[in-house]
Formats: structure tokens, C-alpha cells, sequence
């Protein structure tokens, strides 16, 4: 079916009165290819952060120091997986396919959050991820359940619901570390001056260097900028650091009383770029561990689909 | 489903899952997945959705055994329904004084 250029007229003008209601738009709906692109990017490269943010944690949980601490961080991982999951039927409901998007992830097409390419050194990096990491994550992704693309905002709320067991876990962690030994806390302390700067930049470049952010904004797909959330973050964040007794890496960190914000310097943007760019500490190492799952896991896939076959014919 | 691993390999179907949350709840759409077959499709169910005691009953059925209206009818679809006041009990003047009506 071809639509003429006065249905197309018509169809943009349907889609603009759904967004200014602030309504939703649904998979089966008209859109404007942009929208459709941008989503299908911003949720994509979504779902494979939670996918690949399995194995900076997963790396600990055969080390983990008991068994109590080892169920809740498989719990954790666990989530990850579920919230990738959640994020994949949402993509797939704008046209794409889940191996398609595999695909995307392994072959370098599509990207995931630069954060997960940061290694974890010690135990209290797993504390620190669920504080600062997810924490970051928080307040990116609240905004996000209003959303004008239903289905991500759908699985936006899911995802929040969840998130906030991971960011109270890490906290508990770490201030359990921090009643520990010198050494404890001095772990923790190191684990957060390395983790403090990349989880600023997961709220992406200063709003000067960030183009699509109107447009996103204009569609109702973001509804705060880069900048504004990360300084959400930070005022939400510093309190947090002082009850628990550790210092952030950051020299202009002040509160301003005038602004009724803190005022912060800024991350190495630099660093950023190349690490977004795959020069990361381990941005090889992260996508060849899913290309090896995915690789190795294809025999399985078939093996199931072959018994359903059977199941199928015989029944 | 007929060409398991030959030429393009077939992804696993897509279901729909719905989930009940409590008894006397309706089982509600809760999102998709894939599975090879109607009782992996059930057992990722468990997995993906109701990790949190979210349910007490799970359905799934293939998302292509699913009839939906289009959106591009909506409106002849919707509309007969549309000046049906009178369907409403709204509609109806009743005076204040009337008890429990």
C-alpha cells in the first residue's frame, strides 16, 4: 500500500497530535521514520547495555565472600538478563529482529553504555556499580516510563521497579565494607574515585555537544537533557557519599547555595569519545564474550527448535 | 518451523504473555518472548516475568495466533459505540431526592 502525499500529510499531523496530548504511540501506529530510527538506536543500544552489564558483575559471583552475598548478586545478573529482555520486545515491536539485533550488538553496529567497559578490579566494584551504576541508571531511566513510545515505556517501568533492590544492595555493600577493615575502606574509596567520572558520562555529552537531544525531546522521547539529569545525579549522589564516608574524586565539587545545586567539574570527554569509539579498557573483551555465548549457545537453539519440530509432526 | 538449521537460521517463535496477578485478577498482557515451543515458551514466562511472586497463573500463545484490530480502522471500528450516550447512566435525570440510585 502506498500512501499519497496528502495521506502522509495527514498521518504526520495525526502522529504530531498524539505527542502534544503527551499520548502514546503504540507499534502499530503511523511514525515518522526518524521517530522510528531513533527508537529503534536509543532502545537497542538500551537493551545491549543491560546484556553486556552482565559481565562486569557476573565476573564476581564465583568469588563472592558468602553465600548470602552470592545469591543476591546472581539475583542481580539475573535482572540484567530480564531487563535486556524487556528492552529486545520492546525493539522488536518497531520492525527488527531479536538475531538481527544480536548481530548488530557483536558485529560493532550498535553500542551499548561506554560504562561497561570499565573492568572490575575488586570486590568493592560490585558495590559501587550498584551504587553509582545503577544509581545513574535510576535517573536516567525514571523519566523514561513517560515516554511517548508505549512499549518502552512499558518496559521502563518494569526495569525501575527492579533497579532500585540493585542500587540499595550496592549501598549496603559498600557500608559494610566501610565498618570493615582499614583496608575495606580503603577499597571502597579507590573503587569509587575509578567508577566516579565514567558514571557521569553515562548521561552522555554536555548538552553543547549533544544534536539529537531536541528532536528526542521534541518527539517526547527524552523529556530532560543530558546535563540536567547529571546534575541530578550529583545532588542526589553527594549526600550519599558522605553518610557513607567516602570522598568523590572531584576538586570543584561545592554545593552553591545561590543555584541550590552543587556545582561539579566535568568528566574527560576525551576519554569518553574513544572509549565510545571501542578503545576502552575492555570493549574488545566485552563483545567477544557475547559473540563466544552466542556462538556457542547456536546449538542449542537448534537442537530446541528441532524437538519442537518432532514434538509437532508427532503430535 | 520446518528448516530448523538450515539457510537463514529460524528464530524461535514469538509469544505473548499474559499473567494473573492474584486470584480474582484477569491475566493482563505483560510483554513477549521467544521460545522454540508452547512449554519453554512457559517456563521463560516464569523466568522473565515473575521473578517477584508477580503471579499466580501464566498464558502464553503464539503472537501469530492473535487477531487485532488495525489502527487504520479505528475510527469505523469505534465509532458505533461513539453516540450511544444513552448507554451511560449519566444520560439519565434522576432527582436528587430519590434514594440509592
Amino acid at each position: 500500500m502506498v500512501a499519497t502525499l496528502a495521506d502522509e500529510a495527514d498521518l504526520q499531523a495525526g502522529f504530531e497530535a498524539t505527542i502534544a496530548r503527551h499520548d502514546r504511540l503504540e507499534p502499530r501506529d503511523w511514525m515518522p521514520e526518524g521517530y522510528r530510527r531513533t527508537l529503534v538506536r536509543q532502545i537497542a543500544q538500551h537493551a545491549h547495555s543491560e546484556i553486556i552489564g552482565m559481565q562486569p558483575e557476573g565476573a564476581w559471583i564465583g568469588r563472592a565472600p558468602s553465600l548470602r552475598r552470592k545469591a543476591v548478586l546472581l539475583a542481580k545478573v539475573q535482572d540484567e538478563a530480564g531487563h535486556g529482555l524487556y528492552l529486545y520486545s520492546a525493539t522488536e515491536t518497531l520492525g527488527v529482529s531479536r538475531d538481527e539485533l544480536t548481530e548488530m550488538l557483536i558485529d560493532g553496529r550498535q553500542k551499548y553504555s561506554s560504562i561497561f567497559n570499565y573492568p572490575t578490579l575488586s570486590y568493592a566494584d560490585v558495590g559501587t556499580i550498584g551504587w553509582l551504576v545503577d544509581g545513574a541508571a535510576i535517573c536516567n531511566q525514571v523519566p523514561l516510563c513517560r515516554t511517548s513510545f508505549g512499549p518502552y515505556g512499558r518496559a521502563m517501568i518494569r526495569v525501575c521497579k527492579e533497579e532500585s533492590f540493585h542500587q540499595r544492595q550496592g549501598f549496603e555493600l559498600l557500608m559494610t565494607m566501610m565498618r570493615g577493615t582499614e583496608e575495606q575502606q580503603a577499597m571502597v574509596q579507590e573503587s569509587v574515585d575509578r567508577f566516579w567520572w565514567p558514571a557521569l558520562m553515562m548521561f552522555g555529552p554536555p548538552d553543547a555537544d549533544s544534536p539529537n537531544t531536541a528532536q528526542s525531546m521534541a518527539w517526547g522521547i527524552k523529556t530532560h537533557t543530558n546535563d540536567e539529569l547529571r546534575q541530578k545525579f550529583v545532588d542526589m549522589t553527594v549526600p550519599q557519599a558522605a553518610r557513607l564516608g567516602v570522598t568523590l574524586p572531584d576538586p570543584d565539587l561545592r554545593w552553591n547555595p545561590e543555584r541550590g545545586h552543587h556545582d561539579f567539574g566535568q568528566p574527560d570527554w576525551e576519554e569518553f569519545a574513544r572509549v565510545v569509539k571501542g578503545h576502552g579498557p575492555c570493549n574488545a573483551q566485552r563483545v567477544a564474550h557475547r559473540r563466544q555465548a552466542w556462538e556457542d549457545g547456536a546449538w542449542v537453539r537448534e537442537a530446541a527448535t528441532a524437538y519442537a519440530a518432532r514434538q509437532e509432526e508427532s503430535a | 518451523m520446518t528448516e530448523p538449521s538450515t539457510g537463514p537460521r529460524a528464530e524461535w517463535p514469538l509469544y505473548e504473555v499474559f499473567v494473573r496477578g492474584n486470584r480474582g485478577l484477569n491475566h493482563v498482557h505483560v510483554g513477549s518472548l521467544h521460545a522454540a515451543d508452547d512449554r519453554m515458551a512457559l517456563l521463560h514466562a516464569r523466568d522473565v516475568y515473575t521473578r517477584r511472586n508477580e503471579g499466580v497463573s501464566i498464558w502464553v500463545v503464539r503472537s501469530s495466533a492473535i487477531t487485532a484490530s488495525s489502527p487504520d480502522e479505528k475510527s469505523p471500528l469505534f465509532d458505533p459505540s461513539g453516540d450511544k450516550v444513552y448507554r451511560h447512566p449519566t444520560f439519565y435525570d434522576i432527582p436528587d431526592d430519590v434514594p440509592h440510585i
